[in-house]
């Protein structure tokens, strides 16, 4: 089992024609995903890599019965990108792009929102969705662990790949980069209520990073509603105030936001936090032994 | 990116806010000559890019330009909460009636905008903020919908402002506005907005952020760029498209992504604080997902041109780089680091972890590098690099 992503989603790729879209595309088909056609306005009616390419998102999902777009085209066309996926209606949409500038994100949430939310959009700027043995959805590296029942949210896309290469013997069920950028469409919470909800899920890592309440917030959702073992780490306890490291999120201003805040937030609520990245894996492999 | 307050007005100036007149003086003469233009009594003000500047003695009014430089005098070359102030903005005092508050920013929790409208502005809204917040209005803006004229007046009115500045706010209003919008910001605020004697409502400060992520529709954002207060080593890795941020400690440190490198810096700092000296982190270095050679040999120069690096730890994870090329890329640097005259001589840590990391251990154990280690885990490499700086300082 998995959340969101399963064996049987079909996926096309939104910029399936660029470099990146091209390199990813022939990796999620590498490692098993059903990616099934691709959008571009320009090229509609080709074959790229051996997959049908469409004018729009809703004749790829008329022509392929695709269920998640994978967005991978140039931060100035992903909010219209992005717009026509909800106006699609797809299900899942994956928005791998970096470098979106927050007008943007912030107007096409405002879109899906007004729209009923009726696409899970995940992103800007992550790395995506892997259920290992099933799918992938993104750019995670599919081979770096097994499937099981560990599940995984993120905001950053390197430790994402360290934890579940640390945790391979376990395996995953799900794992999803929720990306760095102050905006972004699926959150902590969202995923973990989903892990929560998931019968093929038996414990939660969770990473977070400084910037923002996010981790805040989720901390006080996981004292509600999670019963199911949580372990969390949080980057960037030694960034310097006001400075920008490559996240956008990763801002620090005042006391809110510092990696200090986030990690006692979740420690009240019962949350045990690693001190590195190897400490969380050992928490974890600590929790999977002793079910 | 933050605005200095002059570049800020400028801007607000160009959409047709109210702004006093200013002009901006680097040294006393200039301040002089500047308040000699303006005529009156003026005030120096401190251009630095932190709050509390008030507070911290940076604001002083002049009867004259004498006053003017005596005043620019005291307050050039003051330090501001570690911002050393370069220039002084010299502006025509304003016959103040009434302060208010206002404010355009993103609101990440909700995921869309919020203006933010006090009749209680000035140096104090934090504290009028937090012990009487019914008088500061939070008013979510939808970017869809965004900010008209009557929507300004209504965000006003709850803000409690007066029934004499609304008008004059809710203009001012719907052109910030269009600031916020057009110009890609984060955050614009002005504080205080004020109501002059003679009723007209004008923008006194002004602190703007912007979005980088718009640089590419933003062209003209650059003349914004502040080159005399980057750092030197920052501004050569910007060049190179290096993704740098100098720190101030001595181990130099190089990985792939911005979390995984983030974490580098707290296992390093951890680490550091059982040896002499407690070495810390000197940078913050992200090559990014594909480490080609010549990102490699940029980002070790780059580093190593840092006099305080004692140690360097690279920390890679392969994702979707393999460890075999991130190795490559390593050997490569050193030989075009020797070929530039730069050949390496401060050890250097080596973590490959992830997609083939044996076979990228085995090509940097083959090419015997002068000072290269391998260490198999995260934790135990950052304490041989701050083991090394602490030997090395």
């Amino acid at each position: 089992m998995a959340i969101w992503l399963t064996e049987k989603s079909r996926i096309i790729v939104q910029g399936i024609t660029g470099s990146e879209g091209t390199k990813h595309t022939l990796r999620m088909l590498a490692s098993g995903a059903q990616v099934v056609g691709g959008v571009n306005p320009r090229k509609a009616g080709t074959v790229h890599e051996g997959l049908p390419v469409f004018a729009t998102v809703a004749e790829a999902m008329e022509k392929t019965k695709a269920d998640v777009s994978v967005i991978f085209v140039p931060p100035a066309f992903t909010a219209s990108a992005v717009k026509e996926a909800i106006d699609a209606e797809i299900p899942l949409a994956v928005v791998i792009t970096e470098g979106v500038p927050i007008h943007d994100t912030t107007e096409f949430w405002a879109y899906a929102t007004a729209k009923g939310n009726k696409t899970r959009i995940i992103g800007p700027n992550c790395p995506g969705i892997a259920s290992p043995g099933a799918s992938n959805a993104g750019i995670i590296p599919a081979d770096i662990t097994t499937p099981g029942r560990i599940g995984l949210v993120s905001k950053s896309g390197t430790l994402t790949y360290q934890l579940m290469y640390e945790l391979r013997d376990f395996g995953f069920s799900t794992a999803v980069g929720i990306g760095g950028d102050p905006v972004i469409g699926t959150t902590h919470i969202d995923a973990l209520q989903a892990f929560q909800d998931d019968p093929g899920t038996d414990a939660i890592v969770m990473i977070g990073e400084i910037g923002g309440d996010a981790e805040e917030r989720a901390a006080a959702y996981i004292e509600k509603n999670v019963t199911k073992p949580v372990v969390a780490y949080v980057a960037g306890f030694t960034a310097p105030e006001g400075k920008t490291m490559g996240h956008a999120g990763a801002i620090v201003s005042g006391s809110a936001g510092t990696a200090q805040a986030k990690k006692e937030a979740l420690e009240k609520v019962g949350v045990r936090v690693g001190k590195t990245p190897s400490e969380t894996a050992r928490l974890m492999r600590e929790i999977m032994q002793n079910r | 990116m933050d605005l200095f307050e002059h570049q800020a007005k400028e801007l607000f100036a160009a959409y047709g806010i109210p702004v006093p007149r200013g002009i901006v003086a680097h040294t006393v003469a200039e301040a002089r000559a500047a308040a000699d233009q303006l005529t009156g009594r003026v005030v120096v003000k401190a251009q630095v890019k932190t709050g509390g500047r008030g507070k911290a003695g940076g604001v002083k009014v002049a009867d004259d330009a004498t006053d003017a430089e005596a005043k620019a005098k005291a307050i050039l070359g003051m330090d501001i909460k570690g911002h050393t102030v370069h220039k002084v903005l010299v502006e025509e005092a304003s016959n103040i009636a009434e302060e208010y508050y206002f404010s355009f920013l993103l609101d990440r929790a909700n995921r869309t905008f919020l203006a933010i409208c006090s009749a209680a502005g000035g140096m104090d809204i934090e504290e009028v903020a937090h012990t009487a917040p019914e008088k500061v209005a939070k008013v979510p803006v939808n970017p869809i919908d965004g900010i008209d004229r009557a929507r300004a007046r209504e965000i006003a009115q709850a803000g409690g402002l007066p029934e004499k500045s609304l008008d004059g706010a809710a203009e001012l209003i719907e052109r910030l506005w269009a600031v916020f919008v057009d110009e890609d910001a984060s955050l614009v605020e002005v504080n205080p907005l004020i109501l002059t004697a003679d009723g007209q409502v004008k923008a006194l400060d002004g602190k703007v952020t912007l979005d980088a992520n718009a640089d590419f529709r933003q062209k003209d954002h650059e003349v914004f760029v502040d080159k005399a207060a980057e750092d030197p080593l920052e501004a050569a890795a910007k060049e190179k498209h290096l993704n740098y941020v100098k720190l101030d400690g001595n181990v130099g440190i190089i990985g792939n992504g911005a979390g995984l490198v983030m974490s580098t810096l707290d296992v390093v700092a951890y680490a550091g604080e059982q040896f002499p000296g407690s070495p810390k982190p000197a940078n913050f270095l992200d090559i990014g997902g594909g480490a080609s050679a010549e990102v490699m040999a940029n980002g070790l120069e780059i580093i190593l041109s840092d006099p305080a690096v004692k140690s360097v730890f690279v920390n890679v994870f392969g994702g979707i780089t393999a460890c075999d090329a991130v190795a490559d890329g390593i050997v490569s640097a050193f030989k075009l680091l020797g070929d530039r005259g730069e050949a390496v001589t401060r050890p250097l840590v080596v973590r490959l972890d992830g997609n083939n990391a044996a076979l990228g251990r085995e090509i940097l154990q083959n090419a015997a590098l002068p000072g290269v280690e391998l260490v198999d885990t995260m934790d135990d490499a950052a304490k041989r690099a701050a083991e090394l700086a602490a030997v090395g300082a």
